[in-house]
């Protein structure tokens, strides 16, 4: 009796039964003489050789190796269309001793994908990428891919790829090689025999740069689709070699060492980094509300630049701290600077219904444009303090008290208009004594990094709130203030 | 005829009947079956004669369990037994 061993048999890096449906659990999805069968084969046995299979993570693609997931008994991650290089990205980056594939057709990769294979190949992460070309789309039924040769019938291109229209056939290999990062790149053919085994060679060996963790590889595999081609497998595996050799030749494209990159970014946490690694400072809320103290609506308005946004963002923030419920609106356009901007503070003892305010109890004008805009919104009993000495020519009469509070030139005068919110701040403290000026401190020491500006910061609000007691104090004396304020820090 | 030096077996359940082994197989010792397995196709199978055990069906079949090589182990040269052989089982 002769005895024989087994030489080539099922890779145990695929599962026994594929569970993709109750019947046909022992074959694939594939059409009969598809190419993306051999590709799974050659990475199962170089995975398996490797053995490596327990911490190997496949990232499928859409199209029709969609369900490799069903196949590789190993890590899989499916993702959304052309997106498996950025997915992959994040698999591999957190887990750097795992090996990480991508599995990506044409369309996948070379249409909806194009960006995210760039991209991750000119960062050169660590991962290998299977491109599995067969110059059409296959799942949706033989559209034009970016890879359909010219002349080539597909649904979308009835008289064949016409340059003048569709373009010509993308070169993926070679736009890739042109990146600095890359380090292996290789085109194979899946067409006879010999260049099978080529291929072979060629996915174990960029498994193997990874596994090394020498850098990104890309195969590109030129693979036979006989079902949308209309042929016999046969007649696809000529076709590879008689048209498609001549559009994409083969080869390596890439092959060399990357000399280590220095790491340039700075070791560091997080927590470090968001400053959250000192004690945070707790924030007893007073359990409830004086009902003494009134509901609050204030609009700040500006131009982008003068801290209006951030000067609502403080109010509501020390509301918070008062135990008030509040709400922050903002609204600007799309300039960083000198564009208008506005937010709305409600502070109230009821939960906030709406964050916007039709009639602000107080409308905190920053400039000209905005006192203009805006007065005639504030209530009747309203006040609005406007940033400048006097009130400007032609302004419409209105119901509501105006002070105005040179708070630019109070803070130029300590030193920066970047505090011009912050005198305002003191003003609106003084004006309304819904918020105490303790809180403001401490919330501007929690905030302000800088203590030279918080020093200033803090003088700013003082000087708001003895600017408006002038002429609270010339006014009325309802609101009149006794005592010296305590200092600041 | 030179006795051959592997054989192949074909899962008739999960060839697909595509042919590329048939073709592709060096010594043509491959051949799709002229009766149908139960979903419609002709599957490939080994003739019985000539097989070299060089696995390229394997390589060019698209199924991953569909085809198993085997190859020929070389009968033993019955070899007289040398002394102290048993410590190499140490």
């Amino acid at each position: 009796m002769d005895e024989y061993q087994v030489i080539e048999s099922k890779s145990p890096v695929f599962y026994d039964k594929y569970e993709r449906k109750a019947e046909l659990q022992h074959q694939t999805h594939y059409c009969p003489g598809c190419g993306h069968g051999v590709v799974h084969k050659l990475i199962a046995e170089a995975i398996a050789d490797m053995g490596v299979q327990d911490r190997t993570i496949l990232v499928t693609p859409v199209g029709c190796s969609v369900f490799a997931y069903y196949y590789f008994d190993m890590g899989n991650v499916q993702a959304a269309h052309g997106r498996a290089p950025a997915v992959a990205t994040a698999v591999k980056r957190s887990n750097p001793e795992s090996i990480v594939i991508g599995y990506q057709g044409d369309g996948d990769l070379a249409a909806i994908g194009t960006a995210e294979i760039v991209h991750a190949a000119n960062r050169g992460e660590k991962i290998t990428i299977f491109f599995v070309n067969n110059a059409i789309y296959g799942m949706t039924g033989g559209q034009l891919a970016p890879t359909t040769l010219v002349g080539q019938f597909s649904t979308t291109s009835p008289w064949g790829r016409r340059p003048s229209n569709e373009g010509y056939p993308l070169r993926m290999a070679e736009l890739l090689a042109t990146l600095e990062a890359p380090v292996y790149i290789e085109r194979v053919a899946l067409c006879d025999n010999k260049n099978i085994m080529k291929a072979r060679k060629a996915v174990r060996k960029a498994l193997e740069l990874q596994r090394d963790g020498a850098g990104f590889s890309f195969i590109e595999i030129l693979s036979p689709c006989p079902t949308i081609w209309k042929m016999t497998p046969q007649e696809a595996r000529k076709w590879i070699e008689e048209k498609m050799l001549a559009v994409f030749p083969l080869g390596v494209f890439r092959d060399r060492k990357l000399a280590p990159m220095a790491d340039g970014v700075p070791q560091t946490t997080v927590t470090k980094l968001l400053g959250l690694d000192k004690p945070l400072e707790v924030v007893t809320r007073p359990m409830a509300v004086k009902d003494s103290q009134p509901d609050l609506t204030v609009k700040i308005a500006g131009f982008g630049g003068q801290g209006v946004l951030l000067l609502g963002q403080i109010l509501a923030e020390m509301g918070m701290r008062e135990g008030r419920e509040v709400s922050w609106l903002p609204s600007y356009g799309p300039e960083m600077r000198s564009g208008s901007a506005h937010c709305h503070v409600c502070l109230s003892k009821e939960r906030v219904g709406s964050p916007v305010i039709e009639h602000p109890d107080v409308l905190i004008a920053m400039n000209e444009p905005s006192l203009h805009k805006f007065s005639k919104m504030v209530e009747a009993h309203g006040t609005i303090l406007y940033n400048n000495h006097k009130l400007p020519a032609g302004l419409p009469p209105c119901e509501a008290k105006i002070y105005c509070v040179p708070a630019s030139e109070i803070a130029d005068g300590l030193g920066t208009t970047k505090a011009t919110n912050m005198v305002m701040l003191g003003a609106l403290l003084e004006l309304t004594h819904t918020l105490p000026r303790e809180t403001a401190l401490a919330l501007l020491k929690a905030k302000v990094r800088n203590v030279k500006l918080l020093d200033v910061d803090c003088q700013a609000i003082d000087a708001g709130m003895a600017c408006l007691r002038k002429q609270l104090g010339s006014s009325t004396d309802a609101h009149a203030h006794d005592g010296e304020l305590a200092p600041c820090s | 005829m030179a006795q051959a030096r592997g054989k192949v077996t074909i899962d008739t359940e999960e060839c697909k009947g595509c042919g590329v082994c048939v073709d592709a197989c060096p010594p043509k010792c491959l051949e799709l079956l002229p009766g149908l397995n139960p979903y419609g196709v002709h599957p490939a199978r080994y003739t019985g004669m000539n097989c070299s055990g060089c696995g390229i069906c394997f390589y060019v079949c698209p199924e991953p369990g569909a085809i198993t090589v085997y190859r020929l182990i070389a009968p033993k040269v019955a070899q007289p037994p040398m002394e102290g052989s048993h410590a190499a089982t140490l």
